[in-house]
């Protein structure tokens, strides 16, 4: 189905489960522990080994000599697999460095050997005794110094030049220019990265927890020189990505490799301690913004440049996107500088670009609204735009903004927030409020699934979509109950296989729109089938109750399966409304925090998003991602930081002792207000998503309370008691 | 991990004259840090000598009035005695800002006090520590070093003690008990128990080769306001950045120990006599002679100023 004109009124519309705050049907068996994760799938073939991982002991480099002798002589040992055994290997189009390094070394913890063993504890006790010698050669680590270092704008992203910035900022009675930095970034999701991994002869076949089976699949058979049909990969359940599960990584690579050399089954879950500097994180980077304003708190003057770094072959941290497009300004200069880092690759987290850069952006709003002495609602409002800054052609599809900040205002309370910072105190506690504007775009891609209805009324619907804990294996069986008139019980759901139809997958909030309307395609296919069968009208034919009715006459559902399934596949396809209209969410958060007057400790109090976000296909499952992405933005805000040591290249905090996210403790109440909205050019679901628009803005939200609180302006997340100390009162 | 032996030790002296037999040999009790040190390979005892069955898992008075904690009680149940709650709450408040509950249902006095730190470069095996391998270097000391020492610490080693529980003990005066080889008894006074780094930072107590700690006593109740207060980055399941161990008679005086700070629970006498001066003179006297990286020099004010809100509360 090509969908290339907006939405008109469809079955969707009739939000008899659609739109309902079901719970989740995958609820049962996660609960009892009945869905088997990746390295849990002990019935899926006989006689699996387990892999340990090796990681590369320097960040850059080369082996001089790994002696494997002890390793292999150890109780256990199957095969040891590296480099040397590994055959010859193609590069996945999404990665970056390569996932089995030697004698070469890209970046710390690079996986340079997997040991296999007849179990968990002979592979780690054998992988202990892997000795390995380096040539450790200089490397750059240290973002702040390759930024002094000059970096340039690269060809591939130039800078974006509205008007006359320079000119405009220069005549600006008010200005702002500030520079912010965010940390390097760590995941952190429950369940490490881990496959299993049986050949059948050439064909190999992969369970394994993904976001996007359709590029790892792609990239898998690519690495291994293999044609993707003999490549099978299986993720019916992830625990977690948050993108670091959106490529092939080493956890897949190492283990299909390792079963080829052991010729058995093996499985390999990432170590913790490895997957910080293994795998993919966020980038930190460094921003500069310019703000320019007339006194009447016209923005005028709009600059944000943002320096971040990456190996050989990655991308920039795109933090500067959402100022393309967030407030009005006709002169605007945004652009990336990327840095070459010895580190491991940088990739998208939750948010990607957007997080950090919102991070900057709206404590860069906060600061500019007190210089004008305006309140920083009422600034933000000032400055909305219903069109495309840069495009003023292109307006938004939908862009409720003020609505989001106008009810979050009132609902939490923004009138008593004091103007002048460090003014409210209880006790032993400085408090403070602060708002920050979420803001994230709507993604598309096209997205396919397979539905068959058979003769006792089951809908299955078959697609390689993931359930990354989001709630999809729930809104598709909603959409197809919706689309086919059937309890939400008479639909049964089968997710992240590469056999089924390659689905847009978990990744940039653009999942649940995609996904569903993919499986709308199907289902509008279906339907056609079924009102053939039943020798209907398929335009006027109306699916209730588990009825097909058509004028007079009304019939079973099943019916039309008597005499055998019917089966109708399809694949969403999106036209050029992206291109005619920005698409996008939106969200206000506001954030009260206490800050320990005397130790500066920092403790959020409570948590409001209201959020504008098209449809809302559940509202508990969309409730769940925004509580869960304004934990993100909490941890991110006031403690989430991978720690570079900057002479021997890594992240030394690199397990959940060291890395820190909030805990329940640090959990407050949190309130979540979604908008009335459809948006029809975003697909025939008229639905966007919520699962990252959650995080942005959050932190910044924070950073502002915390300013509000005390009158001190960190710019340097995360902001931890340091950089507060010694500018409170005690 | 390496293979190793195990066995149920029959009685306290049976099982130090074990220990002693083999060199290699590690108690276990809760095994809450051991077992993930030996995972790493961070830990390599070739003998394993379980406590668990020992009966020292009480806690009892002594004839001076005070307390003997035997070394298997569990922090949780210790936490929980209502004779500690009454008497030593900065030790029941110490302990309860430890870990977490599934952690201090198991881990008991003894193996608390031996924990080893959470230096991450000690966690490392790829990085050089000469706690680890004495030898081999810090990586800490020009690396990332946040959490470490400021104080005590030296040119081989900075890693700090992770304990809450022997804060609240070093501010108590308590006393480590233990037995040897050879049957004799031995009295330890929590003050000298941890040693500091110096150039054999893989030396961390007074224990002798093979000797067991049977309790901990703690003297007669001193009374007083009792505060524990722990600043850390996170509001629970966190190492401290500083914490503060105190306990302040109406007259000011009192006793005053530090964590997060330090290789050991820090604490000197000079501080304790500056009580009574207030916040600044005190801390100023804990943190005479810190050497404090650029990534934790913020510890010195933070010490100041979490003593301070200490010394507050107890007055109030």
């Amino acid at each position: 189905m090509r969908f290339d004109t907006p939405a008109t009124t469809n079955p969707i519309d009739r939000l008899r489960i659609i739109g309902q705050p079901v719970d989740r049907i995958d609820g049962p068996l996660k609960v009892r522990g009945a869905a088997p994760y990746a390295y849990e799938q002990h019935e899926a073939v006989p006689n699996q080994a387990y892999g340990w991982v090796v990681g590369a002991g320097i960040a850059k480099g080369r082996i001089t000599r790994m002696d494997l002798d002890a390793a292999h002589a150890a109780p256990g040992v199957i095969a040891i697999l590296t480099t040397e055994n590994a055959g010859p290997l193609d590069k996945g189009k999404r990665n970056a460095a390569p996932l089995l390094g030697g004698p070469e070394i890209t970046h710390y913890h690079q996986a340079i050997a997997l040991v296999i063993a007849e179990s968990f504890e002979q592979a780690r006790d054998a992988a202990q005794r892997v000795q390995v010698a380096y040539a450790v050669e200089e490397g750059a680590f240290d973002l702040a110094e390759a930024k002094a270092e000059g970096v340039g704008p690269s060809k591939d992203s130039p800078d974006s030049k509205i008007g006359d910035f320079a000119k405009a900022f220069a005549e600006a009675p008010v200005q702002l220019d500030a520079t912010y930095t965010t940390p390097d970034q760590t995941h952190a999701m429950m369940e490490p990265h881990a496959s299993l991994a049986a050949w059948d002869g050439e064909s190999l076949e992969v369970w394994t927890s993904n976001q996007m089976v359709a590029w790892a699949h792609q990239d898998l058979a690519k690495t291994l020189r293999l044609k993707k049909e003999q490549v099978r990969i299986r993720s019916p359940y992830v625990g977690g990505g948050f993108g670091a599960k959106l490529f092939l990584r080493a956890d897949i690579l190492l283990a299909a490799l390792g079963a080829r050399l052991a010729g058995r089954p093996v499985k390999v879950a990432l170590q913790r301690p490895l997957i910080a500097n293994n795998t993919t994180h966020r980038a930190a980077t460094i921003q500069r913004i310019r703000l320019g304003a007339g006194r009447d708190g016209r923005l005028t003057a709009i600059a944000h440049e943002s320096w971040s770094g990456n190996v050989e072959g990655g991308e920039e941290e795109n933090a500067i996107q959402q100022t393309r497009l967030l407030y009005a300004g006709a002169n605007r200069l945004t652009g990336t500088r990327l840095a070459h880092l010895d580190l491991a690759e940088g990739n998208a987290m939750r948010a990607p670009g957007e997080a950090p850069g919102l991070l900057a952006l709206e404590v860069a709003m906060d600061e500019m609204a007190e210089k004008l002495g305006i309140d920083p609602v009422e600034f933000r409002i000032l400055n909305d735009t219903q069109e495309d800054p840069e495009k003023p052609d292109r307006p938004f599809s939908q862009r409720q903004l003020i609505e989001c900040l106008r009810q979050g205002a009132a609902g939490f309370g923004w009138d008593q927030r004091s103007a002048q910072p460090g003014t409210r105190r209880e006790g032993r506690w400085l408090v403070g409020l602060g708002m920050a504007v979420g803001f994230r775009n709507n993604l598309v891609d096209k997205s396919g699934a397979r539905v068959r209805l058979d003769g006792e009324g089951i809908v299955t619907v078959e697609t390689d979509m993931t359930d990354i804990g989001t709630g999809s294996y729930t809104i598709i069986a909603q959409t197809a109950a919706e689309m086919m008139g059937v309890a939400l019980d008479r639909v049964v759901v089968r997710l992240g296989d590469s056999s089924f139809p390659a689905s847009a997958g978990s990744g940039g909030q653009w999942g649940a729109n995609t996904s569903t309307a993919g499986v709308y395609a199907a289902c509008v296919k279906l339907r056609e089938q079924v009102a053939q069968a039943l020798g209907l009208n398929a335009s006027d034919a109306d699916f209730a109750d588990g009825m097909v009715r058509s004028g007079e006459r009304s019939i079973p559902l099943a019916d039309a399966a008597r005499d055998g399934a019917l089966t109708a596949e399809d694949t969403i396809e999106f036209g050029d409304l992206q291109k005619r209209f920005q698409q996008s969410t939106f969200a206000g958060h506001f954030v009260e925090v206490a800050v320990d007057a005397a130790t500066a400790e920092v403790r959020v109090r409570r948590m409001l998003a209201v959020c504008a976000a098209g449809r809302i296909l559940n509202p508990k499952s969309a409730r769940s991602q925004v509580i869960g992405a304004m934990t993100m933005g909490l941890g991110a805000a006031l403690m989430e930081e991978l720690a570079v040591d900057t002479r021997q290249g890594f992240f030394v905090n690199h397990d959940l002792a060291g890395y820190e996210v909030p805990v329940h403790a640090d959990v407050p109440r949190q309130e979540v207000i979604f908008l009335d909205e459809v948006d029809p050019t975003s697909s025939p679901m008229k639905a966007k998503g919520v699962g990252e628009l959650g995080l942005c803005g959050v932190g910044a939200a924070v950073a502002n309370a915390i300013h509000n609180a005390t009158g001190i302006r960190v710019r340097d997340y995360p902001i931890t008691l340091d950089k507060l100390l010694d500018r409170l009162p005690g | 991990m390496m293979p190793f032996t195990y066995e149920r030790a029959q009685s306290p002296a049976a099982a130090a004259a074990a220990a002693a037999r083999s060199p290699s040999a590690k108690f276990i009790a809760g095994g809450t840090n051991l077992l993930d040190l030996m995972k790493l390979r961070i830990e390599r005892p070739g003998h394993l000598i379980d406590v668990n069955g020992l009966a020292l898992d009480r806690i009892e008075p002594t004839a001076e009035g005070g307390l003997r904690i035997g070394a298997l009680v569990r922090n949780t149940d210790l936490a929980a005695d209502a004779r500690v709650r009454r008497d030593y709450a900065v030790l029941a408040r110490a302990l309860l800002a430890g870990a977490s509950g599934q952690l201090r249902n198991k881990a008991t006095t003894a193996g608390n006090l031996l924990q080893r730190t959470r230096c991450p470069y000690f966690y490392d095996t790829d990085q050089p520590c000469n706690k680890r391998e004495p030898g081999s270097g810090c990586g800490a000391l020009a690396g990332y070093s946040r959490q470490l020492a400021v104080v005590g610490g030296s040119e081989a080693c900075i890693a700090t003690h992770p304990s809450d529980m022997a804060v609240g003990m070093r501010a108590l005066d308590a006393v480590v008990e233990t037995v040897r080889p050879d049957g004799a008894t031995s009295e330890i006074p929590i003050e000298g128990f941890h040693r500091l780094p110096g150039e054999t930072p893989q030396i961390e107590t007074a224990l002798q080769p093979g000797e067991l700690i049977t309790a901990v006593t703690l003297p007669p109740p001193v009374g007083g306001t009792h505060v524990y207060r722990k600043v850390r980055d996170r509001a629970s399941y966190a190492f401290a950045l500083v914490s503060v161990a105190a306990v302040i008679q109406r007259d000011g005086s009192g006793a005053v120990a530090l964590g997060g700070v330090a290789p050991k629970p820090w604490r000197r006498a000079e501080a304790d006599a500056a009580l009574p001066q207030g916040a600044q003179a005190s801390a100023a006297a804990l943190m005479q002679g810190a050497r404090p990286t650029e990534d934790n020099a913020f510890k010195l004010k933070l010490v100041e100023r979490t003593l301070g809100a200490v010394l507050a509360e107890a007055r109030s």
